[in-house]
């Protein structure tokens, strides 16, 4: 760019916004909310009194070490560990502002709007193209015109469409780690959530398939509210809008993401983040 | 947050990298806090022997520069700092300049001692910049041990400091004008005060930025370019508790 066809801010014109403004929860529009939660494993509590507003269509994140009740919670918000005997939940997570745990609520829908994720990829062992269109069968979708538009959005929206589309007949299993966890992503879009619980979705992954993951991540946001359980800081801190802190059952500091990475309040925080022995 | 916390990283290389840069940015401070004395002393002393060994101790300062800027940003590369760390490299970084800065300055009166030594010059307006350099070189010291021990108050007290060193300075300005009004023949050797005195305001200003330097590493909070007002937020030095 030459001195001549740079743009000449007129006296008092602000050229940048200079102020940052982190988001700010309070303004945000609140997706799902958990009130009083406390779960436990037989009489062992895992997760002590969680009061937390994730807000809709961001990214939020959960930190903390392992058995810090991340995973737990995350399991709480479409009810997967429902699947575990010796389970039990006080207080209540309203969705849209009703209690998914009431006796009404039907399970299978919840699961169908909060989607999940999981560490290690999941393909079914089927073709490429059921394993996208199986939550939609289920669904009772069996138009095969329909299914095909729903699959092909499913993983253009996956960021996967351009590496699949010739081979859709292909087994799955034949796919990469990387290519696969975006398959699974697929699976769980198609059937159009609200919500995408991602459970360390990168862990498995090389750096490469990870950064097209979060890039992906970046991409859904628009459309999905996006809740993350990472042990790579670097990655929540890259990709989610709010972070949790969680220790031992407690959720000790929840605020965005740029505040807690460059000045969390609580001590705890900043030692788990910084690497030091709290 | 307290310095001493900096050694208590799971990693006891990272905690080795960390104090390192400390140790040497504290080192770099001891370096430049001597050129500034010697400086001032060489010029108000006529003392040509001492001004020529300050010029060739800034080669000293200027590699000091260089390397913690390498540390840092090696650093930063290799360990993806958070939070206190990320602030401390970046403080560092940002001291580091200024106390490079202030070397040049230092440098810059050791070559006005100089050329006043060879005036045989009459002392005229060096009881003031006696005065503002050790004004400035206490402001300095001040600021670097606020960088030793993370002590926000001592780093407020610094940034206040500047405004007088300000006010001295302009009323030393004055009293040079005054002199030159009052002799032209005097002019030439006035201007070469004037720039010294310029020089030493400067390294002011630079230690002023090294303490709001502190106050970010350990608050957080960045104080640059606000009203003095904002040092009277009570959550800046009162909460010992902050990390």
């Amino acid at each position: 760019m030459t001195a001549a066809e740079r743009p000449r801010p007129k006296v008092g014109q602000k050229v940048v916004d200079m102020d940052f403004v982190p988001h700010k929860l309070e303004e945000e529009e609140v997706c799902l909310e958990v009130k009083n939660f406390r779960l436990y494993y037989g009489d062992k509590r895992a997760l002590h009194d969680i009061n937390m507003k994730i807000p809709k269509k961001r990214v939020t994140a959960f930190i903390g070490p392992s058995g810090c009740g991340k995973s737990t919670l995350l399991r709480c918000f479409n009810r997967m560990n429902d699947l575990v005997d010796i389970c039990r939940t006080e207080g209540e997570i309203l969705f849209d502002g009703n209690d998914i745990f009431h006796r009404t609520v039907d399970v299978t829908d919840l699961r169908r709007r909060v989607g999940m994720v999981f560490q290690k990829p999941n393909p079914f062992p089927k073709t490429i193209y059921e394993n996208v269109a199986y939550g939609l069968r289920i669904q009772g979708i069996n138009k095969k015109r329909i299914l095909d538009e729903r699959v092909e959005w499913a993983l253009k929206g996956a960021a996967l469409w351009d590496e699949v589309k010739d081979r859709l007949q292909d087994n799955a299993l034949g796919m990469s780690g990387g290519q696969q966890q975006r398959l699974v992503i697929a699976r769980t879009i198609a059937v159009e959530p609200e919500v995408l619980l991602l459970d360390e979705p990168c862990s498995a992954l090389d750096p490469i398939s990870t950064l097209k993951v979060e890039e992906l991540i970046n991409e859904l946001k628009d459309r999905y509210t996006i809740v993350i359980v990472t042990h790579n800081m670097q990655q929540a801190a890259r990709v989610s809008d709010y972070t949790a802190f969680m220790y031992l059952g407690d959720l000790i500091e929840y605020k965005d993401t740029d505040t807690l990475f460059t000045n969390p309040e609580q001590k705890q925080t900043e030692d788990y983040i910084t690497g030091r022995y709290g | 947050m307290s310095s001493e916390e900096f050694t208590h990283h799971i990693s006891k290389q990272f905690n080795a990298d960390l104090e390192e840069v400390r140790s040497h940015i504290l080192a770099m401070g001891g370096m430049v806090e001597k050129q500034v004395v010697d400086a001032v002393q060489a010029l108000v002393e006529g003392d040509s022997g001492l001004a020529s060994e300050v010029i060739s101790n800034e080669k000293q300062v200027n590699g000091m520069e260089r390397r913690i800027d390498e540390e840092c940003t090696r650093i930063i590369a290799l360990r993806q700092p958070a939070a206190s760390d990320l602030r401390l490299l970046v403080a560092a970084t940002k001291a580091n300049t200024d106390l490079e800065r202030i070397g040049d300055e230092a440098n810059k009166i050791a070559k006005m001692a100089i050329r006043l030594s060879e005036d045989g010059a009459i002392p005229r307006g060096y009881i003031e910049i006696r005065h503002i350099g050790n004004h400035v070189n206490a402001m300095l010291r001040q600021s670097l041990d606020a960088f030793a021990r993370f002590d926000v108050e001592q780093a407020v007290d610094v940034v206040r400091e500047d405004k007088s060193v300000d006010v001295e300075y302009e009323s030393a300005m004055r009293l040079l004008v005054t002199f030159m009004m009052e002799d032209p023949r005097y002019i030439k050797r006035a201007l070469n005060v004037m720039w010294s005195l310029r020089a030493l305001e400067r390294i002011g200003d630079h230690a002023r930025n090294i303490a709001e330097q502190v106050i970010y590493l350990v608050k957080g909070k960045d104080i640059r370019h606000l009203p003095l007002s904002t040092l009277d937020d009570n959550d800046l030095v009162n909460d010992g508790e902050g990390v």
